[in-house]
């Protein structure tokens, strides 16, 4: 999968610090996580969504989960007016289900699974896979283009390598979960494994369940494609 | 916190002194200098327990607010709990041997499918500082471990760790189990992680969700004293 050179215009760190603000244009709006944007943009791109809008809030709300549920929810709020549908696009994202009751709540509907790592890989798949990797940590795409800022620096492995057993002690395997073939990519993840101190594998996912949810939201009667 | 900590010469300081220095020191995750502190503390005769509860509780303590409150994070939560168990590590055999105030047994452990453990260990850490026995049963535990553990060693609580969303729900398996077997009455449950709160440890019918290590102590010190006060009735 290549990418249109629009979407590499967008800045990893501008996704991470201070999100996406919708086009303006479409009837229906997807409220996304910054981690996302990419992939989404390209399959709205791929599949001629021209009718769905996108606006992420910044990626590094996950470094503070307790701030995701009301920050969807303020989105959900402010932009409602403007479009006939709202979907989340979050996983549940660490908000121990606080997240799926305030988009019930709110009535807009939200994409399943515990967070990206399960989607991408497909819900059902990575539920049976749980199980014996538990001691995998994932990254993504997007995860591995923002490595230093998610991980490196805000565990503090920058300033105190000595944290890294205390953090990743039990870890024993980086999975690269990769939406996309990206030698660079791939030999960045690969990188990431060797300075956690990480056995490496790298797992071609696509866009896994992230793909059919959207294709379901842009396809629902009564939405305009 | 502290400036220019490498003018201050540790032994020359007086004892309140020296104790308001390890709480910065803790603070600021100084191994070395806490270990240092603690030693010229135990040749100034105090006691083991002393040295424990007035600098090193006392100072993590302070370390536990400002991470509720969003002042420190995670990495240095961890370099100041690495801290104190060096200050620990020198206290802890001179605990058992001068008495200290036991004040109940806690088996503690993150349950099974997850393998995180920097709160479990956070928690295990102050409930030792505050007089508790911990048998630490690491990560991903079955709740046959839970049990069988709890009950060889006479355990008062037991306290669950999780950080995932996906693997909270087996505490309600544990405390299932317990119910199944009759024993639920016999241990104070305590649980906590991340993505857990109150709602979530009264529906999986645990006795309590605790938010942090401090919370987590003065809970188990709470249910401790009601079980006294309901055996002394």
């Amino acid at each position: 999968m290549t990418r249109p050179p629009d979407l590499l215009d967008i800045a990893d760190a501008t996704l991470t610090e201070a999100g996406l603000e919708p086009r303006g244009t479409g009837r229906l709006l997807l409220i996304a996580c910054g981690a996302l944007a990419r992939e989404i943009l390209d399959l709205k791109r791929l599949n001629g969504w021209d009718h769905i809008d996108l606006t992420c809030l910044p990626a590094k709300l996950h470094l503070y989960p307790e701030k995701i549920t009301e920050a969807v929810s303020a989105a959900v709020t402010k932009h409602r007016a403007q479009y006939d549908r709202i979907f989340v696009v979050y996983a549940d994202c660490g908000t121990g289900g606080q997240l799926w009751d305030k988009c019930k709540e709110l009535g807009v509907e939200m994409i399943e699974g515990p967070h990206c790592y399960s989607f991408f890989e497909g819900n059902a798949r990575f539920a049976e896979t749980a199980e014996t990797e538990i001691t995998a940590f994932y990254l993504t795409d997007f995860l591995v283009r923002q490595f230093d800022a998610f991980v490196w620096r805000p565990m503090g492995f920058d300033r105190h390598p000595e944290l890294i057993g205390m953090m990743f002690g039990n870890y024993e395997r980086l999975i690269y979960q990769a939406q996309t073939d990206d030698p660079a990519l791939d030999q960045a993840a690969r990188a990431a494994a060797e300075r956690l101190g990480l056995a490496y594998e790298r797992r071609f996912t696509g866009y896994g369940d992230l793909a059919h949810a959207l294709t379901r939201f842009a396809k629902t009667p009564g939405n305009p494609a | 916190m502290a400036e220019d900590d490498d003018e201050i010469i540790l032994s020359e300081l007086s004892d309140d002194e020296l104790t308001a220095q390890m709480m910065d020191d803790l603070y600021d995750g100084l191994k070395e200098e806490i270990e240092e502190a603690t030693h010229i503390l135990l040749e100034r005769g105090w006691t083991p327990y002393d040295i424990l509860t007035k600098a090193l509780v006392a100072g993590m303590t302070i370390v536990g607010a400002d991470f509720r409150d969003g002042i420190l994070f995670v990495p240095e939560v961890l370099l100041a709990a690495n801290a104190m168990k060096g200050g620990m590590a020198i206290l802890k055999p001179l605990l058992v041997e001068t008495g200290a105030p036991r004040m109940g047994k806690m088996v503690i452990g993150t349950v099974k499918g997850d393998i995180h453990d920097i709160g479990k260990n956070l928690v295990a850490m102050m409930m030792e500082g505050a007089g508790f026995e911990i048998v630490d049963l690491g990560i991903n535990n079955p709740v046959e471990k839970y049990l069988e553990t709890a009950a060889a060693e006479g355990a008062d609580i037991i306290g669950m760790s999780a950080l995932l969303t996906t693997t909270m729900p087996y505490m309600k398996v544990v405390i299932d189990t317990m119910k199944e077997q009759g024993i639920r009455d016999d241990y104070i449950v305590l649980v906590g992680g991340a993505p857990l709160n109150e709602e979530f440890g009264r529906a999986i019918g645990a006795d309590a969700y605790c938010r942090d290590a401090a919370v987590a102590v003065e809970t188990a010190k709470d249910f401790i004293a009601r079980k006294h006060n309901q055996m002394t009735a």
